[in-house]
């Protein structure tokens, strides 16, 4: 079967997802992220949709529940690159991906992780870490 | 009203279901509908053929392009013999959901068309037929 590539980059994933994802592509996606972040102890997991033209609800539940997997194993989940027809999509249909992190781009998601996974390796406590903003 | 043109499509499996989303959006875009208009069609495509294959056990799509003299649109029409949905009125709530998901398929498609119509029976199938003009 298909699978879509996870990079690695110093302490980070790197999804690029550039296809149209079929239901077996999304739960693969989910389980070769959750499999990679715990043989590999990464703290931060960045995803780009930047070439995805259609987020439906199946697909914003896999990527809910890809960023709740990843911070129970201690990384956090950036989406990036959304389409502004996608947003405003999504928003309509009553799906608001709450406790998913976004940012606008690449550059912009990958300074929110390396901020992230620098406040936490100061602070070893939990309360750093972990907490979404807003 | 005229069809200028139509087709059938099976929606047995996801991959039907996103050959579906590319019909109706390479449609949409033959009809001059706006990038957020066709994200919106293609999106409640997948939403409702998903919903087929989940709920109603796979049917079939009929998809339309129409021309009824000031106006032109696409109108879906989804059929399956699945086990009927008791109360339509309920299904369509936000937060409604047997099959595990976020039960935002159908009212949140909803908001995605012009026109939305739904007709189930129990024990006979459900019958969903969307439209959105331009």
């Amino acid at each position: 079967m298909e699978r879509i590539p996870i990079l690695k980059m110093g302490a980070f994933l790197l999804v690029t997802i550039q296809v149209d994802m079929q239901d077996q592509l999304a739960m693969a996606l989910q389980d070769d992220l959750t499999e990679k972040i715990s043989r590999t102890g990464a703290r931060g997991v960045l995803i780009d949709i930047s070439a995805v033209e259609v987020v439906d609800s199946f697909i914003g539940r896999t990527i809910a529940n890809i960023a709740a997997m990843a911070r129970i194993l201690d990384a956090q989940t950036v989406l990036v690159g959304m389409q502004p027809a996608v947003a405003i999509t999504l928003v309509e249909l009553g799906l608001t991906l709450p406790g998913v992190r976004t940012a606008l781009n690449v550059e912009r998601g990958m300074a929110l992780l390396q901020g992230e996974a620098r406040s936490s390796s100061r602070v070893q406590a939990g309360e750093a870490d972990g907490d979404a903003e807003g | 009203m005229a069809t200028l043109k139509d087709e059938t499509l099976e929606v047995r499996t996801s991959a039907d279901v996103v050959r579906l989303r590319q019909l109706v959006r390479s449609w949409a875009a033959e009809l001059g509908f706006s990038l957020v208009d066709q994200t919106k069609l293609v999106t409640g495509a997948s939403e409702l053929g998903r919903n087929t294959l989940e709920h109603g056990r796979g049917g079939q799509v009929r998809i339309e392009m129409l021309n009824d003299g000031s106006r032109r649109g696409l109108r879906m029409t989804f059929e399956d013999e699945g086990p009927g949905i008791p109360d339509t009125g309920l299904a369509l709530r936000d937060g409604y959901s047997t099959g595990g998901g976020l039960g935002l398929g159908l009212g949140g498609t909803r908001r995605l068309m012009s026109e939305f119509r739904i007709h189930s029976e129990v024990g006979k199938g459900t019958c969903v037929q969307v439209a959105r003009w331009r």
